[in-house]
Protein backbone atom coordinates (compact mmCIF):
# COMPACT_ATOMS: atom_id res chain seq x y z
CA UNK A 1 0.00 0.00 0.00
CA UNK A 2 1.43 3.54 -1.13
CA UNK A 3 0.75 7.14 0.24
CA UNK A 4 -0.46 7.86 -3.47
CA UNK A 5 -3.57 5.62 -2.93
CA UNK A 6 -4.61 7.54 -0.06
CA UNK A 7 -7.42 10.40 -0.85
CA UNK A 8 -6.24 13.60 -0.77
CA UNK A 9 -9.17 14.82 2.25
CA UNK A 10 -7.24 12.51 4.08
CA UNK A 11 -4.21 14.39 3.61
CA UNK A 12 -5.48 17.66 3.83
CA UNK A 13 -7.39 17.03 7.26
CA UNK A 14 -3.99 15.21 8.87
CA UNK A 15 -2.52 18.43 8.05
CA UNK A 16 -4.75 20.54 9.29
CA UNK A 17 -5.26 18.58 12.73
CA UNK A 18 -1.16 18.27 12.82
CA UNK A 19 -1.17 22.43 12.12
CA UNK A 20 -3.30 22.49 15.28
CA UNK A 21 -1.50 19.91 17.87
CA UNK A 22 1.97 21.57 16.45
CA UNK A 23 0.52 24.87 17.36
CA UNK A 24 -1.30 24.74 20.79
CA UNK A 25 1.10 22.49 21.98
CA UNK A 26 4.63 24.49 20.58
CA UNK A 27 3.01 27.32 19.76
CA UNK A 28 3.00 28.70 23.34
CA UNK A 29 6.74 28.19 23.69
CA UNK A 30 7.51 30.34 21.36
CA UNK A 31 5.01 33.17 22.31
CA UNK A 32 5.61 32.93 25.85
CA UNK A 33 2.59 34.93 27.27
CA UNK A 34 0.20 34.09 29.88
CA UNK A 35 -3.54 33.69 28.46
CA UNK A 36 -4.56 35.35 31.49
CA UNK A 37 -2.40 38.34 31.85
CA UNK A 38 -4.50 41.43 31.97
CA UNK A 39 -3.10 44.10 30.15
CA UNK A 40 -5.87 47.27 31.09
CA UNK A 41 -3.76 49.64 28.89
CA UNK A 42 -4.81 47.79 25.84
CA UNK A 43 -8.60 46.50 26.00
CA UNK A 44 -10.65 45.79 23.57
CA UNK A 45 -8.64 46.61 20.81
CA UNK A 46 -8.51 45.56 17.53
CA UNK A 47 -6.07 43.34 15.47
CA UNK A 48 -2.85 44.81 15.23
CA UNK A 49 0.76 44.48 15.17
CA UNK A 50 1.48 43.82 19.08
CA UNK A 51 -2.07 41.84 19.11
CA UNK A 52 -2.78 40.48 15.79
CA UNK A 53 -5.95 39.15 16.62
CA UNK A 54 -7.04 42.11 19.45
CA UNK A 55 -7.81 41.91 22.32
CA UNK A 56 -10.28 41.24 25.04
CA UNK A 57 -12.51 43.45 27.26
CA UNK A 58 -9.62 42.35 30.42
CA UNK A 59 -6.86 43.60 27.80
CA UNK A 60 -6.07 39.99 27.25
CA UNK A 61 -4.47 38.74 24.30
CA UNK A 62 -7.00 37.13 21.49
CA UNK A 63 -4.29 34.99 19.51
CA UNK A 64 -2.39 34.05 22.88
CA UNK A 65 -5.71 32.70 24.39
CA UNK A 66 -6.65 30.97 21.45
CA UNK A 67 -3.78 29.14 21.29
CA UNK A 68 -4.26 27.84 24.88
CA UNK A 69 -7.36 26.87 24.23
CA UNK A 70 -6.22 24.52 21.39
CA UNK A 71 -4.91 22.03 24.24
CA UNK A 72 -8.34 22.11 25.73
CA UNK A 73 -10.37 21.71 22.62
CA UNK A 74 -8.13 18.88 21.42
CA UNK A 75 -8.16 17.26 24.13
CA UNK A 76 -11.60 17.17 24.59
CA UNK A 77 -12.03 15.82 21.36
CA UNK A 78 -9.43 12.62 22.67
CA UNK A 79 -10.82 12.58 25.94
CA UNK A 80 -14.61 12.94 25.08
CA UNK A 81 -14.35 10.37 22.14
CA UNK A 82 -11.95 7.89 23.53
CA UNK A 83 -13.87 5.99 26.47
CA UNK A 84 -17.37 5.82 24.70
CA UNK A 85 -15.25 4.11 22.27
CA UNK A 86 -13.60 1.68 24.21
CA UNK A 87 -17.01 0.67 26.08
CA UNK A 88 -19.36 0.60 23.18
CA UNK A 89 -16.95 -1.41 21.42
CA UNK A 90 -16.79 -3.86 24.03
CA UNK A 91 -20.48 -3.78 25.03
CA UNK A 92 -21.31 -3.78 20.93
CA UNK A 93 -18.62 -7.12 20.46
CA UNK A 94 -19.84 -8.81 23.46
CA UNK A 95 -23.52 -8.39 22.36
CA UNK A 96 -23.27 -9.27 18.51
CA UNK A 97 -21.17 -12.04 19.07
CA UNK A 98 -22.86 -13.70 21.92
CA UNK A 99 -25.96 -12.31 21.71
CA UNK A 100 -28.55 -13.47 24.80
CA UNK A 101 -28.75 -11.24 27.44
CA UNK A 102 -26.35 -8.87 26.85
CA UNK A 103 -27.54 -8.09 23.40
CA UNK A 104 -31.07 -8.06 24.69
CA UNK A 105 -29.99 -5.31 27.47
CA UNK A 106 -27.62 -3.53 24.85
CA UNK A 107 -30.74 -2.83 22.59
CA UNK A 108 -33.28 -2.27 24.99
CA UNK A 109 -30.73 0.68 26.46
CA UNK A 110 -29.80 1.63 22.95
CA UNK A 111 -33.83 2.41 22.62
CA UNK A 112 -33.81 4.32 25.39
CA UNK A 113 -30.82 6.48 25.41
CA UNK A 114 -31.90 7.32 21.40
CA UNK A 115 -34.83 8.96 22.82
CA UNK A 116 -33.35 11.62 24.26
CA UNK A 117 -32.01 14.52 22.36
CA UNK A 118 -27.87 13.84 22.93
CA UNK A 119 -27.08 17.10 23.79
CA UNK A 120 -30.07 17.79 26.00
CA UNK A 121 -29.36 14.22 28.06
CA UNK A 122 -25.72 15.14 28.38
CA UNK A 123 -27.00 18.88 29.85
CA UNK A 124 -29.31 17.25 31.89
CA UNK A 125 -26.81 14.47 33.74
CA UNK A 126 -23.99 17.82 33.57
CA UNK A 127 -26.45 19.37 35.41
CA UNK A 128 -26.49 17.13 38.13
CA UNK A 129 -23.01 16.35 38.54
CA UNK A 130 -22.38 19.57 38.46
CA UNK A 131 -19.95 21.93 35.76
CA UNK A 132 -16.88 21.04 34.67
CA UNK A 133 -14.88 18.88 32.01
CA UNK A 134 -14.43 16.09 33.78
CA UNK A 135 -18.08 16.16 34.81
CA UNK A 136 -18.83 16.55 30.95
CA UNK A 137 -16.09 13.64 30.11
CA UNK A 138 -18.60 11.67 32.35
CA UNK A 139 -21.73 12.70 30.82
CA UNK A 140 -20.29 12.23 26.99
CA UNK A 141 -19.22 8.17 27.81
CA UNK A 142 -22.38 7.65 29.65
CA UNK A 143 -24.38 8.72 26.57
CA UNK A 144 -22.19 8.16 24.16
CA UNK A 145 -21.04 4.46 24.21
CA UNK A 146 -24.58 3.46 22.81
CA UNK A 147 -23.78 4.60 19.43
CA UNK A 148 -20.44 2.73 19.39
CA UNK A 149 -22.14 -0.77 20.59
CA UNK A 150 -25.09 -0.12 18.23
CA UNK A 151 -22.54 0.03 15.13
CA UNK A 152 -19.87 -2.63 16.54
CA UNK A 153 -23.00 -4.72 17.47
CA UNK A 154 -24.40 -4.58 13.50
CA UNK A 155 -20.96 -5.00 11.88
CA UNK A 156 -19.87 -8.17 14.16
CA UNK A 157 -23.27 -9.32 13.23
CA UNK A 158 -22.34 -10.10 9.29
CA UNK A 159 -18.29 -11.05 10.11
CA UNK A 160 -19.16 -13.85 12.83
CA UNK A 161 -20.66 -15.33 10.17
CA UNK A 162 -17.77 -15.55 7.89
CA UNK A 163 -15.31 -18.77 6.93
CA UNK A 164 -12.48 -17.67 9.11
CA UNK A 165 -14.16 -17.27 12.14
CA UNK A 166 -15.95 -20.66 11.25
CA UNK A 167 -12.58 -22.21 10.91
CA UNK A 168 -10.88 -21.18 14.54
CA UNK A 169 -14.38 -22.16 15.70
CA UNK A 170 -13.10 -25.69 14.36
CA UNK A 171 -9.75 -25.07 15.45
CA UNK A 172 -10.88 -25.29 18.56
CA UNK A 173 -9.99 -21.22 19.93
CA UNK A 174 -11.65 -20.12 22.61
CA UNK A 175 -14.69 -17.71 21.70
CA UNK A 176 -12.94 -15.05 23.33
CA UNK A 177 -9.98 -15.01 21.68
CA UNK A 178 -11.88 -15.62 18.29
CA UNK A 179 -14.44 -12.72 19.72
CA UNK A 180 -11.04 -10.05 19.92
CA UNK A 181 -8.67 -11.36 17.75
CA UNK A 182 -10.79 -12.25 14.39
CA UNK A 183 -13.63 -10.23 14.73
CA UNK A 184 -12.86 -7.18 16.36
CA UNK A 185 -10.11 -6.40 13.85
CA UNK A 186 -12.37 -6.75 11.10
CA UNK A 187 -15.27 -4.83 12.41
CA UNK A 188 -13.08 -1.51 13.74
CA UNK A 189 -12.69 0.30 10.33
CA UNK A 190 -16.30 1.91 10.71
CA UNK A 191 -16.26 2.81 14.13
CA UNK A 192 -12.63 4.71 13.61
CA UNK A 193 -14.63 6.86 10.70
CA UNK A 194 -17.45 7.39 12.82
CA UNK A 195 -15.10 8.12 16.00
CA UNK A 196 -13.47 11.10 13.59
CA UNK A 197 -17.51 12.79 13.08
CA UNK A 198 -18.14 11.92 16.72
CA UNK A 199 -15.22 13.65 17.75
CA UNK A 200 -16.26 17.22 15.95
CA UNK A 201 -19.26 16.83 17.48
CA UNK A 202 -17.94 16.14 21.03
CA UNK A 203 -15.99 19.26 20.24
CA UNK A 204 -18.85 21.45 19.17
CA UNK A 205 -20.68 19.94 22.74
CA UNK A 206 -17.71 20.59 24.82
CA UNK A 207 -17.65 24.36 23.47
CA UNK A 208 -21.09 24.60 23.69
CA UNK A 209 -21.23 23.99 27.13
CA UNK A 210 -18.45 26.36 27.89
CA UNK A 211 -20.58 29.19 25.84
CA UNK A 212 -22.86 28.14 28.47
CA UNK A 213 -21.45 28.51 31.73
CA UNK A 214 -21.36 24.54 31.99
CA UNK A 215 -18.14 23.45 30.71
CA UNK A 216 -14.81 24.40 31.50
CA UNK A 217 -15.03 27.38 33.55
CA UNK A 218 -13.52 30.91 32.91
CA UNK A 219 -10.54 32.15 33.40
CA UNK A 220 -9.64 29.13 31.55
CA UNK A 221 -9.15 29.71 27.83
CA UNK A 222 -11.42 27.63 25.89
CA UNK A 223 -12.75 28.25 22.84
CA UNK A 224 -16.51 28.22 23.90
CA UNK A 225 -15.97 30.54 27.01
CA UNK A 226 -14.20 32.83 24.76
CA UNK A 227 -16.95 32.75 22.41
CA UNK A 228 -18.96 33.65 25.76
CA UNK A 229 -16.85 36.39 26.94
CA UNK A 230 -16.98 37.92 23.86
CA UNK A 231 -20.43 37.73 23.28
CA UNK A 232 -21.61 41.36 25.22
CA UNK A 233 -19.22 43.15 23.78
CA UNK A 234 -19.59 41.88 19.94
CA UNK A 235 -21.32 44.76 18.37
CA UNK A 236 -17.89 46.94 18.92
CA UNK A 237 -15.37 43.96 19.36
CA UNK A 238 -16.28 41.38 16.52
CA UNK A 239 -12.87 39.68 16.99
CA UNK A 240 -13.41 38.69 20.58
CA UNK A 241 -16.10 35.79 19.30
CA UNK A 242 -14.78 35.95 15.52
CA UNK A 243 -11.43 33.79 16.35
CA UNK A 244 -12.45 30.99 18.72
CA UNK A 245 -15.23 30.51 16.60
CA UNK A 246 -13.13 30.00 13.69
CA UNK A 247 -10.70 28.18 15.57
CA UNK A 248 -13.54 25.45 16.24
CA UNK A 249 -13.90 25.33 12.77
CA UNK A 250 -10.81 24.01 11.61
CA UNK A 251 -9.80 21.97 14.16
CA UNK A 252 -13.79 20.55 13.28
CA UNK A 253 -12.96 20.56 9.64
CA UNK A 254 -9.42 18.40 10.24
CA UNK A 255 -11.63 15.58 12.30
CA UNK A 256 -14.12 15.51 9.27
CA UNK A 257 -11.60 15.58 6.39
CA UNK A 258 -9.71 13.08 8.56
CA UNK A 259 -13.15 10.68 8.91
CA UNK A 260 -14.35 11.49 5.19
CA UNK A 261 -10.98 10.87 3.85
CA UNK A 262 -10.82 7.01 6.07
CA UNK A 263 -14.43 6.29 4.67
CA UNK A 264 -13.51 6.95 1.15
CA UNK A 265 -10.28 5.15 1.29
CA UNK A 266 -11.65 1.96 3.30
CA UNK A 267 -15.01 1.70 0.69
CA UNK A 268 -12.29 1.62 -2.34
CA UNK A 269 -10.38 -1.11 -0.61
CA UNK A 270 -13.80 -3.01 0.41
CA UNK B 1 -54.51 -4.42 6.55
CA UNK B 2 -50.79 -5.25 7.29
CA UNK B 3 -49.95 -1.49 7.47
CA UNK B 4 -51.92 -1.72 10.80
CA UNK B 5 -50.08 -4.42 12.15
CA UNK B 6 -46.91 -2.85 11.44
CA UNK B 7 -47.86 0.38 13.13
CA UNK B 8 -49.83 -1.33 15.96
CA UNK B 9 -46.44 -3.21 16.70
CA UNK B 10 -44.61 0.08 16.74
CA UNK B 11 -46.33 1.30 19.22
CA UNK B 12 -46.31 -1.58 21.06
CA UNK B 13 -42.62 -1.45 20.80
CA UNK B 14 -42.83 1.97 22.46
CA UNK B 15 -44.22 0.91 26.00
CA UNK B 16 -40.53 -0.01 27.21
CA UNK B 17 -39.45 2.84 25.81
CA UNK B 18 -41.37 5.21 27.62
CA UNK B 19 -40.62 3.07 30.94
CA UNK B 20 -36.87 3.37 30.25
CA UNK B 21 -37.12 7.27 29.52
CA UNK B 22 -39.38 7.64 33.26
CA UNK B 23 -36.78 4.68 34.60
CA UNK B 24 -33.67 7.26 33.43
CA UNK B 25 -35.18 10.95 34.44
CA UNK B 26 -36.17 9.54 37.52
CA UNK B 27 -32.58 8.10 38.43
CA UNK B 28 -31.13 11.89 37.23
CA UNK B 29 -32.49 13.40 40.30
CA UNK B 30 -30.96 11.07 42.17
CA UNK B 31 -27.22 10.66 40.56
CA UNK B 32 -27.35 14.43 42.47
CA UNK B 33 -24.32 14.36 44.97
CA UNK B 34 -25.66 15.30 47.99
CA UNK B 35 -28.80 15.80 49.62
CA UNK B 36 -30.43 17.64 46.29
CA UNK B 37 -33.10 19.38 49.20
CA UNK B 38 -30.31 20.67 50.51
CA UNK B 39 -28.80 22.34 47.25
CA UNK B 40 -32.41 23.41 46.16
CA UNK B 41 -33.06 25.27 49.15
CA UNK B 42 -29.56 26.68 50.09
CA UNK B 43 -27.24 26.19 53.29
CA UNK B 44 -28.97 28.09 55.42
CA UNK B 45 -32.08 26.76 55.42
CA UNK B 46 -33.23 25.10 58.44
CA UNK B 47 -33.12 21.50 59.05
CA UNK B 48 -37.01 21.52 59.83
CA UNK B 49 -37.91 22.84 56.46
CA UNK B 50 -35.41 21.00 54.98
CA UNK B 51 -37.28 17.80 56.40
CA UNK B 52 -40.32 19.07 55.68
CA UNK B 53 -39.74 19.47 51.66
CA UNK B 54 -38.17 16.13 51.64
CA UNK B 55 -41.54 14.43 53.18
CA UNK B 56 -43.55 16.82 50.73
CA UNK B 57 -41.87 15.34 47.54
CA UNK B 58 -41.50 12.07 49.00
CA UNK B 59 -37.76 12.00 49.31
CA UNK B 60 -37.66 10.47 52.48
CA UNK B 61 -39.48 7.07 50.90
CA UNK B 62 -37.30 4.20 49.71
CA UNK B 63 -36.36 4.75 46.32
CA UNK B 64 -38.55 2.08 44.67
CA UNK B 65 -40.95 3.50 46.36
CA UNK B 66 -40.65 7.16 45.33
CA UNK B 67 -39.88 5.75 42.02
CA UNK B 68 -43.39 4.32 41.69
CA UNK B 69 -44.63 7.07 42.86
CA UNK B 70 -43.05 9.30 40.25
CA UNK B 71 -44.48 7.03 37.70
CA UNK B 72 -48.01 7.62 39.46
CA UNK B 73 -47.32 11.03 39.28
CA UNK B 74 -46.38 11.57 35.45
CA UNK B 75 -49.59 9.08 34.79
CA UNK B 76 -51.71 11.87 36.01
CA UNK B 77 -49.62 14.74 34.18
CA UNK B 78 -48.03 16.20 37.21
CA UNK B 79 -44.14 16.60 36.18
CA UNK B 80 -43.43 18.17 40.00
CA UNK B 81 -43.14 21.71 41.27
CA UNK B 82 -40.81 24.38 40.47
CA UNK B 83 -38.75 25.08 43.42
CA UNK B 84 -38.06 28.57 41.90
CA UNK B 85 -41.09 29.32 40.36
CA UNK B 86 -43.26 28.08 43.06
CA UNK B 87 -45.55 26.31 39.85
CA UNK B 88 -46.35 22.93 38.80
CA UNK B 89 -43.63 22.06 36.45
CA UNK B 90 -46.19 21.13 33.55
CA UNK B 91 -47.56 24.75 33.54
CA UNK B 92 -44.32 26.22 32.82
CA UNK B 93 -43.31 23.53 30.41
CA UNK B 94 -46.88 24.78 28.44
CA UNK B 95 -46.13 28.63 29.11
CA UNK B 96 -42.75 27.78 27.10
CA UNK B 97 -43.38 24.97 24.74
CA UNK B 98 -45.35 27.50 21.95
CA UNK B 99 -42.45 29.45 21.32
CA UNK B 100 -39.91 26.14 21.00
CA UNK B 101 -42.30 24.40 18.51
CA UNK B 102 -42.62 27.33 16.39
CA UNK B 103 -38.67 27.49 16.38
CA UNK B 104 -38.61 23.87 15.81
CA UNK B 105 -41.23 24.11 13.02
CA UNK B 106 -39.21 26.83 11.56
CA UNK B 107 -36.44 25.16 11.58
CA UNK B 108 -37.84 22.22 9.67
CA UNK B 109 -39.56 24.51 7.02
CA UNK B 110 -36.30 26.15 6.04
CA UNK B 111 -34.69 22.73 5.81
CA UNK B 112 -36.93 20.40 4.12
CA UNK B 113 -36.43 22.76 0.91
CA UNK B 114 -32.85 23.64 1.36
CA UNK B 115 -32.16 20.12 1.69
CA UNK B 116 -34.13 18.86 -1.42
CA UNK B 117 -32.93 21.47 -3.32
CA UNK B 118 -29.41 21.21 -2.68
CA UNK B 119 -28.76 17.90 -3.08
CA UNK B 120 -30.62 17.48 -6.30
CA UNK B 121 -28.55 19.96 -7.21
CA UNK B 122 -25.40 18.42 -6.31
CA UNK B 123 -26.68 15.03 -7.50
CA UNK B 124 -27.40 16.25 -10.93
CA UNK B 125 -24.06 17.94 -11.42
CA UNK B 126 -22.19 15.36 -10.06
CA UNK B 127 -18.23 16.23 -10.50
CA UNK B 128 -19.06 19.51 -11.61
CA UNK B 129 -18.33 22.77 -10.24
CA UNK B 130 -21.63 23.50 -8.39
CA UNK B 131 -21.22 19.72 -6.66
CA UNK B 132 -17.78 20.34 -5.48
CA UNK B 133 -18.96 23.89 -3.70
CA UNK B 134 -22.15 22.24 -2.15
CA UNK B 135 -20.21 18.99 -1.08
CA UNK B 136 -17.65 21.12 0.58
CA UNK B 137 -19.95 23.81 1.77
CA UNK B 138 -21.48 20.53 3.86
CA UNK B 139 -18.37 19.51 5.41
CA UNK B 140 -18.02 23.14 6.58
CA UNK B 141 -21.46 23.54 7.77
CA UNK B 142 -20.58 20.16 9.65
CA UNK B 143 -18.65 21.75 11.47
CA UNK B 144 -19.51 25.11 12.82
CA UNK B 145 -20.59 26.15 16.46
CA UNK B 146 -24.29 26.97 16.48
CA UNK B 147 -23.71 29.38 18.93
CA UNK B 148 -21.08 31.05 17.45
CA UNK B 149 -23.03 31.27 14.19
CA UNK B 150 -25.82 32.53 15.74
CA UNK B 151 -23.67 35.12 17.46
CA UNK B 152 -21.96 36.26 14.29
CA UNK B 153 -24.98 36.37 12.30
CA UNK B 154 -26.97 38.75 15.02
CA UNK B 155 -24.09 40.69 14.93
CA UNK B 156 -23.88 40.76 10.82
CA UNK B 157 -27.76 40.92 9.45
CA UNK B 158 -29.07 42.35 13.09
CA UNK B 159 -26.29 44.84 14.02
CA UNK B 160 -25.22 45.91 10.87
CA UNK B 161 -27.40 45.75 8.36
CA UNK B 162 -30.47 46.28 11.20
CA UNK B 163 -32.51 43.65 9.10
CA UNK B 164 -33.50 41.13 12.29
CA UNK B 165 -33.84 41.62 15.44
CA UNK B 166 -31.35 39.70 17.61
CA UNK B 167 -33.33 38.58 20.65
CA UNK B 168 -36.85 37.82 21.99
CA UNK B 169 -39.81 36.44 20.84
CA UNK B 170 -42.25 38.94 18.97
CA UNK B 171 -45.76 39.46 19.38
CA UNK B 172 -47.89 38.07 17.07
CA UNK B 173 -47.38 35.60 13.89
CA UNK B 174 -45.09 37.81 11.75
CA UNK B 175 -43.20 39.11 14.82
CA UNK B 176 -42.72 35.61 15.27
CA UNK B 177 -41.64 34.89 12.15
CA UNK B 178 -39.16 38.10 11.75
CA UNK B 179 -37.87 37.30 15.29
CA UNK B 180 -37.16 33.89 15.18
CA UNK B 181 -35.58 34.07 11.39
CA UNK B 182 -31.79 34.40 13.00
CA UNK B 183 -32.27 31.64 15.12
CA UNK B 184 -33.86 29.03 12.76
CA UNK B 185 -31.14 30.07 10.26
CA UNK B 186 -28.53 29.51 12.50
CA UNK B 187 -29.85 25.85 13.73
CA UNK B 188 -30.96 25.25 10.00
CA UNK B 189 -27.41 25.68 9.06
CA UNK B 190 -26.42 23.21 11.11
CA UNK B 191 -28.87 20.53 10.15
CA UNK B 192 -28.82 21.23 5.90
CA UNK B 193 -25.43 19.89 5.56
CA UNK B 194 -25.85 16.38 7.14
CA UNK B 195 -28.74 16.12 5.12
CA UNK B 196 -27.70 17.04 2.23
CA UNK B 197 -24.87 14.70 1.94
CA UNK B 198 -27.40 12.15 2.99
CA UNK B 199 -29.45 12.40 0.23
CA UNK B 200 -26.86 13.24 -2.36
CA UNK B 201 -25.66 10.32 -2.08
CA UNK B 202 -28.80 7.96 -2.20
CA UNK B 203 -29.89 9.60 -5.57
CA UNK B 204 -26.45 9.24 -7.12
CA UNK B 205 -26.91 5.38 -5.80
CA UNK B 206 -30.39 4.99 -7.24
CA UNK B 207 -29.31 6.95 -10.42
CA UNK B 208 -27.09 3.41 -11.15
CA UNK B 209 -30.00 1.39 -10.27
CA UNK B 210 -31.28 -1.30 -12.89
CA UNK B 211 -34.90 0.39 -12.66
CA UNK B 212 -33.31 3.52 -13.84
CA UNK B 213 -31.26 1.83 -17.12
CA UNK B 214 -34.76 -0.37 -17.79
CA UNK B 215 -36.32 3.08 -17.80
CA UNK B 216 -33.91 4.98 -20.28
CA UNK B 217 -34.19 2.23 -22.52
CA UNK B 218 -38.06 2.55 -22.26
CA UNK B 219 -37.47 6.36 -23.83
CA UNK B 220 -38.95 7.51 -20.62
CA UNK B 221 -37.71 11.42 -20.29
CA UNK B 222 -34.59 11.94 -18.01
CA UNK B 223 -36.43 14.72 -16.44
CA UNK B 224 -39.52 12.48 -15.53
CA UNK B 225 -37.23 9.27 -14.66
CA UNK B 226 -35.33 11.69 -12.29
CA UNK B 227 -38.52 13.00 -10.36
CA UNK B 228 -40.59 10.21 -10.49
CA UNK B 229 -38.60 7.22 -10.08
CA UNK B 230 -35.33 8.65 -8.55
CA UNK B 231 -35.83 11.08 -5.84
CA UNK B 232 -39.31 8.93 -4.34
CA UNK B 233 -36.50 5.51 -3.93
CA UNK B 234 -33.68 8.23 -2.71
CA UNK B 235 -36.19 10.19 -0.20
CA UNK B 236 -36.10 7.08 2.48
CA UNK B 237 -32.69 7.08 4.11
CA UNK B 238 -33.21 10.57 4.28
CA UNK B 239 -36.41 10.69 5.61
CA UNK B 240 -35.22 8.41 8.45
CA UNK B 241 -31.80 10.14 9.46
CA UNK B 242 -34.32 13.35 9.51
CA UNK B 243 -35.92 11.71 12.54
CA UNK B 244 -33.16 11.12 13.98
CA UNK B 245 -31.52 14.86 13.31
CA UNK B 246 -34.84 16.48 14.82
CA UNK B 247 -33.50 15.58 18.04
CA UNK B 248 -30.50 16.83 17.17
CA UNK B 249 -32.86 20.10 16.06
CA UNK B 250 -34.20 20.17 19.90
CA UNK B 251 -30.45 20.57 21.45
CA UNK B 252 -29.75 23.14 19.00
CA UNK B 253 -32.29 24.88 20.17
CA UNK B 254 -31.59 24.81 23.47
CA UNK B 255 -28.46 26.34 22.82
CA UNK B 256 -30.07 28.67 19.98
CA UNK B 257 -32.61 29.73 22.59
CA UNK B 258 -29.75 31.11 25.14
CA UNK B 259 -28.23 33.07 22.00
CA UNK B 260 -31.30 34.83 20.96
CA UNK B 261 -32.66 35.10 24.50
CA UNK B 262 -35.79 33.10 23.38
CA UNK B 263 -37.89 32.44 26.15
CA UNK B 264 -38.47 28.62 25.42
CA UNK B 265 -38.08 25.40 26.42
CA UNK B 266 -34.56 25.39 26.19
CA UNK B 267 -34.17 28.33 27.83
CA UNK B 268 -36.19 27.56 31.23
CA UNK B 269 -34.05 24.06 30.90
CA UNK B 270 -30.64 26.51 31.11
CA UNK B 271 -31.83 28.83 33.88
CA UNK B 272 -33.09 25.77 35.79
CA UNK B 273 -29.44 24.43 35.68
CA UNK B 274 -28.16 27.12 37.41
CA UNK B 275 -30.60 27.73 39.86
CA UNK B 276 -30.78 24.42 40.78
CA UNK B 277 -34.39 23.92 39.91
CA UNK B 278 -33.83 20.18 39.58
CA UNK B 279 -37.28 18.77 39.49
CA UNK B 280 -37.87 21.40 36.10
CA UNK B 281 -34.13 19.87 34.74
CA UNK B 282 -35.26 16.81 35.01
CA UNK B 283 -38.95 17.46 33.66
CA UNK B 284 -38.07 19.01 30.65
CA UNK B 285 -35.48 16.10 29.64
CA UNK B 286 -38.23 13.81 30.60
CA UNK B 287 -40.19 16.14 27.75
CA UNK B 288 -37.71 16.65 25.25
CA UNK B 289 -37.26 12.87 25.03
CA UNK B 290 -41.05 12.24 24.22
CA UNK B 291 -41.35 15.14 21.75
CA UNK B 292 -38.66 12.81 19.87
CA UNK B 293 -40.10 9.82 20.00
CA UNK B 294 -43.58 11.02 18.53
CA UNK B 295 -41.28 12.47 16.06
CA UNK B 296 -39.48 9.41 14.97
CA UNK B 297 -43.08 7.59 15.70
CA UNK B 298 -44.72 10.18 13.04
CA UNK B 299 -41.52 9.69 10.83
CA UNK B 300 -41.70 6.24 10.51
CA UNK B 301 -45.43 5.68 9.89
CA UNK B 302 -44.90 8.32 7.32
CA UNK B 303 -42.28 5.81 6.11
CA UNK B 304 -44.74 2.88 5.93
CA UNK B 305 -46.95 5.17 4.05
CA UNK B 306 -44.54 5.96 1.02
CA UNK B 307 -42.69 2.84 0.93
CA UNK B 308 -45.19 -0.09 2.12
CA UNK B 309 -42.15 -2.42 2.04
CA UNK B 310 -40.95 -0.95 4.89
CA UNK B 311 -40.46 -3.39 7.73
CA UNK B 312 -40.80 -1.41 11.72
Amino acid sequence: MSLRNLPTTLFVGAGIFILWLVTAFCGPLLMGTDPNALNFEALLQRPNINHLFGTDHLGRDILTRVVYAGRIDIWMGFAGVLPALIIGTLFGLMAGYFGGVVEAVLMRVTDVTQAFPFFVLVLAIVAVLGPGLTNFFIAIAAVGWVSYARLIRAEVLVVKNAEYVLAAKILGYHPLFIAFRHVLPNVLAPIIVYAMTDAVLVILFGAGLGFLGLGVQPPTAEWGVMIANGQPYVTGAWWICLFPGLATVTLGLGFSLIGDGLAKHLRIKN
Amino acid sequence: MQRYQVILQRLLHLLPVLLGISIVSFLLVQLIPGDPVRLMLGARAPDEVVAAVRARYGLDQPILQQYLTYLENLFQGDLGQSIVYRKPVGELIMERLPRTLFLAIYVVCITIPSTIFLAITAARHQGRKIDHIITTSAVFGITIPVFWLGIMMARLFGVEFGWFPVSGYGNNFFGHLHHLFLPALSTAIWMVPVLVRNLRSAILEQMEADYVVAGRSKGLPEQYLFYYHILKNSIMPTLNLFGVMVAVLFGGTVIVEKVYAVPGLGDLMISSIFGRDYFVVQAITLFYAVVTITVTLAVDIISTIIDPRVKL
